[in-house]
């Protein structure tokens, strides 16, 4: 944790707080997180369920309003931000890889990928130095099959690149590896530690295995609701 | 399959309305054309007849020849129509002599002209309709006639009979209730009109000529058609948008997940509502094109069971009409669903199984 203010960190939060209402009882997520990000920087994120540590990548990806605090991802403010703003920031700004692919299933690979340059409006096609991530992602060869007709591991890559294709500040990747068995883990894995390493990619990885986050470069440890450790 | 349900139960509306449609315009075709076939230049009719109906006192049958001696009148001719199924389908009685003269004559696919005083001549629409053929013995207004001929369709009435025993079958001997006029050179005409109507012998006889007459035989003037069509039309819309309402519904649940990884990429309220107005809107212009297809298959299968008592003709400039309709309907239909859509919450959406 750093509470000092460094012009080379991506990401800077500030005492946030979420408190989510259920029902009539108010429960709080996060009680007061205070991170700092790196660009270029690969964190892992580990916690037990109910950590907050979801909420906080919901924060951190424009998916839901902090409740309090202060949270600055790419210079932006987005405590400040309306819904609309926030929509518009996860359009270049953030990139997201989920547990469970989420891969759009009527559309081929090639297609799911061409959305997400249509949503950030540019172009539907990547440029061509993207078939590079392509091949460094192993997909290049099944970009026209429906994810159906895909592995676990090859929708995961699908899915990487589809985070990847704006060209994002910031990938969040979500238990990227909560669906897959040992083999496609490690691949994918390895791909974010290649995005990282080779694109300057900064990530943000969620997981609750202690082998996925020796990937990071750091490790922040979250229990319930707070940032409790950084290695 | 929701869709292509959709696109079916939108576009069944779509042809009851373009069928609708059809058969008014088909019946006004079919009258002015067999009114033109005639070939007379002036009608004559009954004091309180409407340009539709002929009902009210008929004329007496002697002003035929007195007509015929007035001004610039070549010829004339009277004849007595009856309604021979329900009010689609009308018989006419002839002086068949007079008639030829005037119209130029039948043109018969079989048999002739009437031979006997319960003959009767059917056109090839009629006589398809019945399965008739020359020699039958038919019954027709209650009482039976013998088929003479087959006419080719396009002159005067479907159903042609003698009209001295159409008169006396149906109590109305010595009675016509049309005159039809031939004047000595047809720019004559309105100079004829003016003479007989300025006759005191013909005071309150509706005459027209039968350019006139033809021309007031549309749709816009027969009461209440258009009303009953904006009925139709109005079932057609609140169809079309319950139907695309429900059907867009079950898209928005069942692509729940889909629509949070579509925000998730950045996508705008705006751009969710559009996609599922999209899908409306090609649901709409699916079921017109299914209708137009399916109207189509409605006058295929009305003109082999009906051809002269349901004249349905395909109204090409209703097609946009029916389209913009629908589709209107559809995108109203689409509207409650695509806003909710849009509303989703992008974390509750990623979430649903």
């Amino acid at each position: 944790m750093n509470n000092g203010v460094n012009n080379g960190d991506i990401i800077q939060i500030r005492d946030l707080r979420k408190t989510y209402r259920v029902g009539k009882v108010d429960v709080p997520a996060l009680r007061g997180v205070d991170l700092d990000v790196e660009k270029g920087h690969l964190l892992s994120i580990i916690g037990p369920s109910g950590s907050g540590k979801s909420t906080l990548f919901h924060i951190i990806g424009g998916l839901t309003p902090p409740t309090s605090g202060k949270v600055v991802v790419g210079g932006k403010d987005l405590s400040a931000m309306t819904d609309a703003e926030r929509t518009r920031m996860r359009k270049r700004t953030v990139g997201f890889v989920f547990q469970k692919f989420n891969l759009l299933p009527n559309l081929t690979a090639r297609d799911n990928i061409a959305v997400a340059r249509y949503i950030g409006g540019t172009d539907a096609r990547p440029e061509p130095e993207f078939e590079e991530v392509l091949r460094l992602l192993g997909i290049r060869e099944r970009l026209d099959h429906k994810p159906n007709a895909l592995s676990g591991g090859e929708q995961q890559r699908v899915a990487i690149a589809r985070a990847i294709v704006n060209h994002p500040a910031i990938l969040l990747a979500d238990e990227p590896t909560g669906n897959l068995d040992t083999e496609n883990s490690k691949a994918v894995l390895e791909v974010l530690r290649d995005l990282n390493r080779r694109l300057g990619q900064t990530i943000l990885m969620i997981t609750h295995n202690p082998e996925a986050a020796a990937y990071g470069d750091s490790t922040v440890h979250m229990r319930d609701g707070r940032i409790t450790e950084r290695t | 399959m929701r869709s292509l349900l959709s696109i079916l139960l939108i576009g069944v509306p779509v042809t009851l309305i373009l069928c609708l449609v059809g058969l008014s315009h088909g019946f006004i075709e079919d009258s002015q054309k067999r009114a033109r076939g005639i070939g007379a230049d002036i009608l004559m009719r009954p004091k309180t007849s409407s340009f539709l109906s002929l009902n009210g006192a008929p004329i007496p049958q002697q002003l035929v020849a007195y007509i015929a001696k007035q001004p610039h009148v070549k010829m004339a001719t009277g004849v007595f129509s009856v309604a021979a199924e329900g009010i689609t389908l009308g018989a006419t009685g002839i002086n068949y002599h007079e008639f030829a003269q005037m119209s130029g004559g039948f043109r018969f696919l079989s048999g002739g002209p009437f031979q006997k005083p319960d003959d009767v001549i059917f056109d090839d629409y009629y006589a398809n309709q019945t399965q008739s053929h020359v020699g039958d013995t038919i019954t027709l207004l209650n009482s039976k006639w013998h088929v003479c001929g087959i006419m080719e369709s396009g002159k005067l009435s479907h159903i042609v009979l003698p009209i001295d025993t159409l008169q006396e079958r149906t109590g109305n001997q010595g009675n016509v209730n049309q005159i039809y006029i031939r004047v000595d050179d047809p720019a004559n005409t309105q100079a004829a009109i003016r003479s007989l109507k300025d006759n005191p012998g013909l005071e309150g006889y509706p005459i027209f000529s039968m350019e006139e007459f033809t021309s007031l035989l549309n749709v816009n003037n027969i009461p209440a058609l258009a009303g009953f069509i904006a009925v139709v039309m109005g079932i057609g819309v609140v169809i079309g948008f319950a139907v695309v309402c429900l059907s867009m519904y079950m898209a928005v649940l069942q692509r729940t997940r889909e629509i949070g990884i579509l925000k998730s990429l950045g996508a705008s309220k705006s751009f969710i509502l559009g996609i599922i107005l999209s899908e409306a809107f090609f649901l709409g212009l699916g079921g017109t094109i299914l209708g137009i297809v399916m109207s189509y298959g409605a006058a295929a299968l009305i003109h082999a069971l009906k051809p002269a008592s349901l004249p349905m003709i395909i109204v090409y400039e209703w097609w946009p009409i029916t389209g913009a309709i629908t589709v209107a309907g559809a995108l109203l239909g689409a509207l409650y669903p695509g806003l909710t859509a849009a509303a989703h919450d992008p974390i509750e959406a990623l979430s649903y199984e």
